[in-house]
């Protein structure tokens, strides 16, 4: 009896209440359906926990090494001896990690949603949605082969449409949601084909063997992957780039981020779940799981490293500018994720190396927390002002107090100010690059003094600014089933750091100490209270610093407003050069080719039937004339020609 | 009557009945159209004769037929006049142009 | 001389039945044909069925060419032109007729009919009627009667077929066309 057999149950409880409530909810689960969904959900958390606490406490180690379990396997499509295509499930300390993170921010969000979907006429649809999510979600982290990874990614990327696109009277929202799978399943084709050069040179579809044939130096799939080459990169480095380019459309790193921004068109709590904590992590998580592969690759790793870094950046310059609440956490999101990315891209295979690794797990883990917490946060903003704009929100301290402590808890965690969790994670990822690269570490420093600044620009936006709120607050703060997840979520970011993921989720599974260096910490904190303080001068109280400074900045402040205009070049090539040059021929072929073909057939046919239908014209002498050549005809047949 | 063999006979009725066909085929008033037919059969009386004397000149079976198939030929022809009659009281007129409903 | 005879019957008849059928006026399509069959009579004279000969110029030349013309009388104005048949039609039919004429005549022709045996050929009327009512072997009593009554059947249909309805809205026209109607041929 297979001691992990229970974990199956993970992922297939929020199955079947996506099923339930999708088939039954509207008519039978209106109001209870919100229940269900939380109760099972509570069920995969406490199940997920079990899971972390028998993998990490007791049974995972050998030889104090995390292992690569694998919990489940069932041989599904087998295409040849060696390639087949397998549901499994693999327990290793990310994957373990990711189901609690999961499981754990998902009924932190269904707990919120019973307050804030209250009253919404699809109710039952909504929390059938995000079991779908987290169905697919905790499929992903599970998967033990790479294409079963790739059909739960296109899950993830199917229940993100739906989440986004669900108030689907409105037209931003359908547009953002189709603009979120159309981005989403681009970066996809470039997944499946590096799936496929992976499949094609190591001859598995498996994780575990899979990496250990490519990571052995001298195998003899790995000679190949590393002498074939197209176009001057070696296979191995295409194979690994393209899957990067698939896990970045996910993640929303640079150039793949424009439909992170616009997936704030869905209801806020499906912004806490989906946009912020568990799917757009979904990249840096293929990343590390395919780590040790990326180690043999430097090339690889530099296009991971830089693009992270490039994204973290360009993200905190544009949020420094934005004024709508859900735009900026997006932004946020991304600069985070980019944190993320570049601390795998710094980090080296095992020991000392593999700090990266760590801190970009670490990072993965406390920024679940804190992110969540501000999008729900935000939820609780907009739910009682009824708008997203930060110029229409301030002072509002006074009338959301837990709202406001939690706020303000989870800015400081993610400005990194000790010692809440963002700090200690920020540190790691930072002294990982610091060995490394020292470029990136510098942008790494830019990137959170800049972290700091927005984020606290838009704390005193929302909680200070006015002296008295400028609008009619016609009910309280929020109910109880929001304010329970803000607080847990809060006590989270508070005391998360002190969580020991050092010892337990490395690139190796060695545990690794990480000693607070004092010395080097300064120096980053010193510009996040830099940052801080510079917001809390310009936008503690209401005055005219903010618009002095923008337009001395100019042009530059007017690109970031922007958001570098990066939208509007994608539009540009979609309308100019795609619809115009490739779309239409293609829909001029389609109507007059292919349909004229079909067309063509059907006229001659009217045209032959219209030219015999004179046949039968019902005129008597034709019929005797017919009638009379038949016969002559039969004679000569009969009488000549078979005789003969 | 040595050198008039049963073949010349016979070519005059068939070419008879080629003639009552043409005109079976080609004639557009009905009634001319029964004209034709009657030549027809009037051909095939003939050859029915030929045949008889040239081949069987002990037996009558030839006659018989010719006398029954113009009696026949006769009540065709009164009932085929009854219909045309009928026809042309309901179309006004007896061109067989006119006649076609049991068309597409 | 009598094959000369021959000939010139044999020229009248399909002279005639050409006409007849290519005439444009109605009447003289009638004539032609009456006068086809008169020499077809002629050549039953000829071959020395003088019964048959008179049977056809009794039924056909004085029955049927009769009903056919006060036919025409009933249905239109005889002294009009017909329409001509399409030229098609008229070009295809005699393009199929002549190719089956051709046809049948060189069967025919090479059928090569034995010679006209000795024995002669004599038709007395005393045996065509010996044998119409007899019944045995060669009896054709039985279709004999079976004519009879598809004679009476013929009568009877025509008055039916060619009866008036009563909602006819012909009125005075057809009260006076029916006393005309009910023509019957004599057998």
């Amino acid at each position: 009896m297979n001691p992990y057999a229970y974990i199956i149950l993970i992922p297939l409880l929020p199955l079947l209440i996506f099923v339930l409530l999708g088939l039954f909810g509207r008519r039978y689960f209106k109001t209870s359906s919100g229940r269900i969904g939380t109760i099972s959900l509570a069920i995969t958390a406490i199940l997920s926990f079990y899971t972390a606490y028998q993998y990490f406490f007791v049974s995972g180690k050998t030889e104090g090494v995390y292992q690569k379990i694998i919990a489940l396997k069932y041989t599904w499509l087998p295409f040849s001896p060696n390639i087949s295509i397998d549901m499994g499930i693999i327990l290793d300390p990310i994957s373990v990690m990711m189901i609690v993170i999961v499981s754990f921010v998902s009924l932190m969000v269904h707990v919120f949603s019973l307050g804030y979907m209250k009253g919404e006429e699809r109710f039952a649809t909504y929390f059938a949605f995000l079991s779908l999510f987290t169905f697919s979600m905790l499929g992903l982290v599970l998967s033990s082969n790479i294409f079963q990874i790739y059909i739960f990614w296109e899950l993830v990327g199917l229940s993100s449409f739906l989440l986004i696109g669900f108030y689907f009277e409105k037209p931003s929202a359908v547009a953002a949601s189709k603009k979120a799978f159309i981005v989403t399943r681009f970066a996809d084709l470039g997944f499946l084909i590096g799936i496929l050069i992976l499949a094609y040179y190591s001859g598995t579809l498996d994780f575990g063997i899979l990496i250990s044939r490519l990571t052995s130096l001298h195998s003899p799939e790995f000679l190949a992957v590393t002498s074939a080459s197209f176009l001057g990169a070696s296979m191995l480095t295409w194979g690994l780039v393209l899957i990067f380019i698939g896990g970045a459309g996910k993640s929303a790193m640079f150039p793949l981020h424009v439909w992170l921004p616009d997936a704030m068109e869905g209801p806020t709590p499906v912004s806490a779940l989906i946009h912020a904590a568990t799917m757009v992590v979904a990249g840096v998580f293929l990343v590390a799981r395919l780590f040790p592969v990326f180690c043999f690759d430097p090339s690889a790793l530099h296009v991971v490293r830089y693009t992270g870094a490039f994204s973290a950046l360009i993200a905190a310059v544009i949020a420094c500018t934005q004024t709508d609440i859900k735009r900026i956490l997006a932004f946020s999101t991304m600069s985070q994720i980019g944190f993320m990315m570049f601390a795998l891209g710094v980090s080296q295979y095992g020991g000392e190396q593999g700090l990266g690794y760590m801190a970009s797990m670490f990072h993965l883990f406390t920024h679940a927390f804190f992110k969540s917490l501000l999008f729900l946060c935000a939820g609780a903003v907009i739910h009682l002002v009824h708008s997203n704009n930060m110029q229409d929100m301030g002072g509002l301290r006074k009338i959301m107090p837990v709202t406001h402590i939690s706020f303000l808890i989870a800015c400081l965690a993610i400005s990194g100010i000790p010692p809440f969790s963002g700090f200690f994670s920020k540190e790691d990822i930072l002294l990982a690059a610091y060995h490394t690269n020292k470029m990136v570490y510098g942008i790494g420093l830019c990137t959170s003094a800049l972290t700091a600044f927005y984020m606290f620009r838009l704390y005193y936006s929302i909680f200070w600014s006015k002296t008295s709120p400028s609008f009619e607050a016609h009910h309280g703060e929020a109910t109880l089933s929001m304010k329970i997840p803000m607080i847990v979520l809060a006590v989270c970011s508070l005391f998360g750091g002190f969580v020991p993921i050092a010892a337990w989720v490395t690139s190796d599974g060695l545990p690794l100490k990480t000693p607070i260096d004092m010395g080097f910490s300064f120096l980053p904190v010193l510009l996040a209270a830099a940052g801080i303080t510079l917001a809390t001068y310009l936008y503690k109280s209401e005055n005219d610093r903010p618009r002095k400074i923008a337009s001395s900045l100019g042009s530059f402040y007017k690109l970031a407003y922007h958001k570098f205009y990066i939208d509007e070049v994608y539009l540009f090539i979609t309308k100019k050069i795609i619809f115009n040059l490739i779309a239409a021929p293609a829909a001029w072929i389609d109507k007059h080719i292919v349909d004229g073909f079909m067309n063509g057939l059907a006229w001659v046919t009217e045209k032959i039937s219209y030219g015999i239908k004179g046949l039968q014209s019902g005129k008597l002498q034709n019929y005797a004339l017919y009638f009379f050549c038949g016969i002559i005809g039969l004679a000569v047949l009969f009488i000549y020609i078979t005789h003969n | 009557m040595h050198e008039i063999t049963l073949t010349h006979i016979l070519f005059v009725s068939t070419a008879l009945f080629f003639i009552g066909m043409y005109g079976l085929f080609t004639r557009r008033n009905m009634i001319t159209l029964l004209m034709a037919v009657e030549l027809i059969l009037n051909s095939v009386n003939i050859n029915f004769v030929a045949f008889n004397k040239y081949l069987y000149p002990g037996k009558l079976d030839g006659v018989f037929f010719a006398i029954f198939i113009i009696t026949i030929a006769a009540a065709e022809a009164a009932v085929a006049i009854a219909i045309i009659i009928n026809l042309y009281r309901s179309h006004h007129s007896i061109d067989v142009e006119d006649a076609s409903e049991m068309k597409y | 001389m009598s094959v000369i005879i021959f000939y010139i019957i044999s020229a009248i008849i399909l002279v005639s039945g050409l006409l007849s059928v290519t005439s444009r006026k109605i009447f003289r399509s009638a004539i032609f044909l009456l006068f086809s069959l008169v020499g077809i009579a002629g050549l039953y004279f000829w071959m020395e069925v003088e019964f048959i000969a008179a049977v056809q110029i009794i039924i056909y030349a004085g029955g049927i060419v009769v009903l056919i013309i006060f036919s025409i009388f009933l249905t239109q104005k005889s002294g009009d032109e017909m329409p001509k048949p399409l030229k098609i039609r008229a070009a295809f039919s005699g393009l199929a007729v002549l190719f089956g004429f051709i046809f049948t005549y060189n069967l025919i022709r090479n059928y090569g009919f034995s010679n006209p045996s000795a024995q002669p050929f004599d038709v007395k009327v005393s045996d065509i009627g010996t044998q119409m009512l007899s019944t045995t072997e060669y009896g054709f009593v039985l279709p004999f009667e079976v004519v009879s009554i598809l004679l009476l059947s013929a009568m009877i249909g025509c008055i039916v077929i060619a009866m008036k309805s009563k909602s006819s809205e012909m009125t005075a026209e057809k009260h006076k066309f029916k006393s005309e109607i009910k023509i019957e041929e004599p057998v």
